[in-house]
């Protein structure tokens, strides 16, 4: 199938403002469209959104297809699968990317579906390798087994769709003068698109300091065991004025809010300083802080693979350590 | 207000082996021998409330679906001890090497057939694949709506639901969807019962049907392998250029050690 060489990006707004992921996944289309001498699109849905085209272009989008209607300020799934799969029919990009957020993982699968082409979940990277002497774009997501990752590759039906991991992609730098091109596309509702209407969207403030973003994160596992050492690890956070995060079975317990789980389904973070505790280091973890200047894993079991993924490694027991460590810490 | 309600549920490698399960470094498949398999956490809140919804509105009917091996049988016969009426085994060697596309078809091939059901309920994620595309996937096949990541759900008539889809940072959507369509939920939707003695007994006489590519009319080129438009290409050890010194011994010694080693580094 010919493509138009676009690499296209699902521009995600909540109420008039531009997803951060969103705008990191446009970091990631502007370095593959290099790649295939193409150019970056973005397809960008709401009620009054054209300054949200307008700073897209500063963000390096060469096209922005903009659909427009009060119908559409918050997210209809009917109605948005519909409009972009229309799109993509039409304009036969070569990928599309979304970023893997709620709404981002609401989307992309149906659109997927409707268009009939592969779709890969959460990937912490994606690239243009050669297979087979040809030029074919490649996902990246951890494996099992400590440190394995497993590559993924389209067929040939197109475009190649995929979701990027919050966090997986640099957020590009603004430019007032880029120049880009704003196509308008009509909207008129159908009796599909009204089978499913958000009534109303609520928008809250994080609870507890984000991870993105943040300078320290102080991360724990399933070495956790009770609410005391919640209040540890928190404790430690506070005197190094670091974000806690965790994983996935500390999640689960509800040691760590849902929004800071570190790892393929939950957050990347490149922070200057991460502090791991009491977690083994699986693959689908520890690909969400490669990125951090500078790494202390502490766990009890000298085997533990967090070991061969971190700069200094401390072995011991959590309840020990860590009392031990604010004492020494909260004197800088 | 009787409803057909449809359940998907999958069996997955339990989770506290996750690290034992390795990758073939050729085909990049799973392997995970003498790992043993659990029903995927989140399906236990779809088939709850399944159930729920069930139980409220005399005369419905719930039928537990699974694709998957032999083994995988094992989750059906849980779903009909908990209370389902009847279980839905879509199982042949043709299905194997599915991604979420062709899992998504093979389950509507079921379901657009012989299922019709009112109303189909999802995990929003399995455990051991994390994709949570199969369930806006399978919605799209069948051209019904969806709502993802779902707290609360509410019938408003017999055609029509509303249901609370949690974003980020404990935000929600209030979505208004009409039925036919699939929700796929997340744990706080409910509190999941436990499996009773008298469950057990009856799950022997409720129907159990396994259906295979053929009985469904399944078109060969959209199952399994072949009808996978994502392939896995390759495995590779991640390199991790870090310092990897490990300490060991007394803490306060480690804890001196380590405010040592963020000053020389500078982050503190
Ligand atoms: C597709 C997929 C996606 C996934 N995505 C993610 C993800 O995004 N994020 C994620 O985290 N996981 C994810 N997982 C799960 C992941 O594979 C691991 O199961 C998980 O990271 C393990 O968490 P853990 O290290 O906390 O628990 P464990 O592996 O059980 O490790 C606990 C560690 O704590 C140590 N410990 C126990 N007690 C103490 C103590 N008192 N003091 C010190 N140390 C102690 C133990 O020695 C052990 O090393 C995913 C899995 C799959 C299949
Ligand atoms: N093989 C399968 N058989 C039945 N249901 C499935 C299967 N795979 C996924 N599902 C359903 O889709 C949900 C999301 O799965 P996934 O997209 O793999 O994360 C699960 O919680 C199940 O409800």
């Amino acid at each position: 199938m010919s493509t138009n060489s676009e690499v296209w990006v699902w521009a995600e707004q909540r109420n008039g403002k531009l997803m951060d992921v969103s705008l990191q996944t446009l970091g990631k289309a502007l370095e593959l469209s290099q790649d295939i001498n193409g150019r970056v699109a973005a397809v960008l849905i709401g009620d009054d959104a054209g300054a949200l085209a307008e700073e897209l272009v500063s963000y390096g989008a060469e096209k922005v297809y903009l659909v427009a209607d009060a119908q559409l300020k918050n997210y209809q799934s009917n109605a948005y699968t519909r409009i972009i799969s229309e799109l993509i029919e039409q304009y036969q990009p070569e990928m599309m990317l979304f970023g893997a957020n709620i709404i981002g993982m609401d989307l992309a699968p149906a659109v997927a579906a409707r268009v009939r082409t592969g779709l890969t979940a959460h990937c912490s990277d994606l690239k243009m390798e050669t297979i087979d002497g040809k030029s074919q774009l490649v996902a990246t997501i951890p494996g099992f087994s400590g440190g394995m990752i497993v590559k993924i590759s389209w067929d040939e039906k197109r475009p190649c769709m995929a979701t990027l991991s919050s966090g997986a992609a640099e957020k590009p730098e603004p430019d007032q003068s880029r120049q880009g091109e704003i196509i308008t596309v009509d909207y008129q509702a159908t009796e599909e698109d009204l089978k499913i209407q958000t009534m109303e969207m609520v928008e809250k403030q994080p609870a507890a300091t984000p991870v993105e973003g943040a300078a320290i994160v102080v991360s724990g596992g399933k070495g956790i065991k009770s609410e005391d050492d919640v209040k540890l690890i928190q404790e430690l956070a506070d005197v190094l004025g670091a974000a806690v995060g965790g994983t996935r079975p500390a999640r689960d317990a509800q040691w760590v809010v849902e929004d800071n789980l570190i790892g393929s389904s939950g957050k990347t973070v490149s922070p200057k300083l991460f502090i791991s505790i009491g977690a083994s280091g699986a693959a689908h973890y520890s690909c969400g802080f490669q990125k951090a200047k500078y790494v202390i894993a502490i766990d009890k079991d000298p085997q533990a693979p967090i070991f061969e993924v971190c700069d200094l490694g401390i072995q011991a027991d959590l309840n020990e350590i860590v009392p031990a460590l604010i004492e020494a810490l909260k004197t800088t | 207000m009787a409803l057909k309600i449809a359940v998907c549920i999958k069996q997955i490698s339990d989770p506290e082996y996750f690290s034992q399960i390795t990758l073939d470094p050729v085909t990049g498949s799973i392997q995970r021998d003498k790992v043993p398999a659990i029903l995927n956490p989140l399906d236990e809140n779809a088939l709850e409330e399944g159930l729920r919804i069930k139980e409220k509105y005399e005369g419905s009917k719930l039928t537990v679906v699974t694709m998957g091996p032999p083994p995988a049988r094992e989750v059906l016969d849980w779903g009909l001890a908990l209370g389902a009426d009847e279980a839905v085994f879509l199982s042949d060697r043709a299905f194997a090497g599915a991604d979420t596309l062709a899992t998504a078809y093979t389950l509507a091939e079921y379901m657009g057939k012989m299922g019709n059901p009112d109303i189909i309920i999802c995990g929003n994620m399995t455990e051991d694949g994390a994709t949570g595309q199969v369930a806006p996937q399978l919605a799209e096949l069948l051209n019904i709506p969806h709502v993802t990541s779902v707290s609360e759900v509410e019938f408003i008539d017999e055609a029509t639901i509303v249901a609370k889809q949690n974003i980020e940072y404990g935000g929600y959507l209030k979505v208004q969807v009409q039925l036919p369509a699939l929700i796929a939920v997340v744990k706080e939707i409910n509190e999941v019962r436990d499996v009773t003695a008298e469950g057990l007994m009856d799950a022997f006489d409720k129907d159990f049907t396994t259906l295979g590519a053929a009985e469904l009319e399944a078109d060969p080129d959209l199952i399994g392998n072949a009808g996978s438009p994502t392939k896995v290409v390759g495995t590779f050890k991640q390199e991790i250029d870090r310092q990897k010194e490990i300490l060991s011994g007394s803490v306060q010694e480690l804890a001196q050690k380590v405010r040592e080693k963020l000053s020389e580094a500078n982050i503190l």
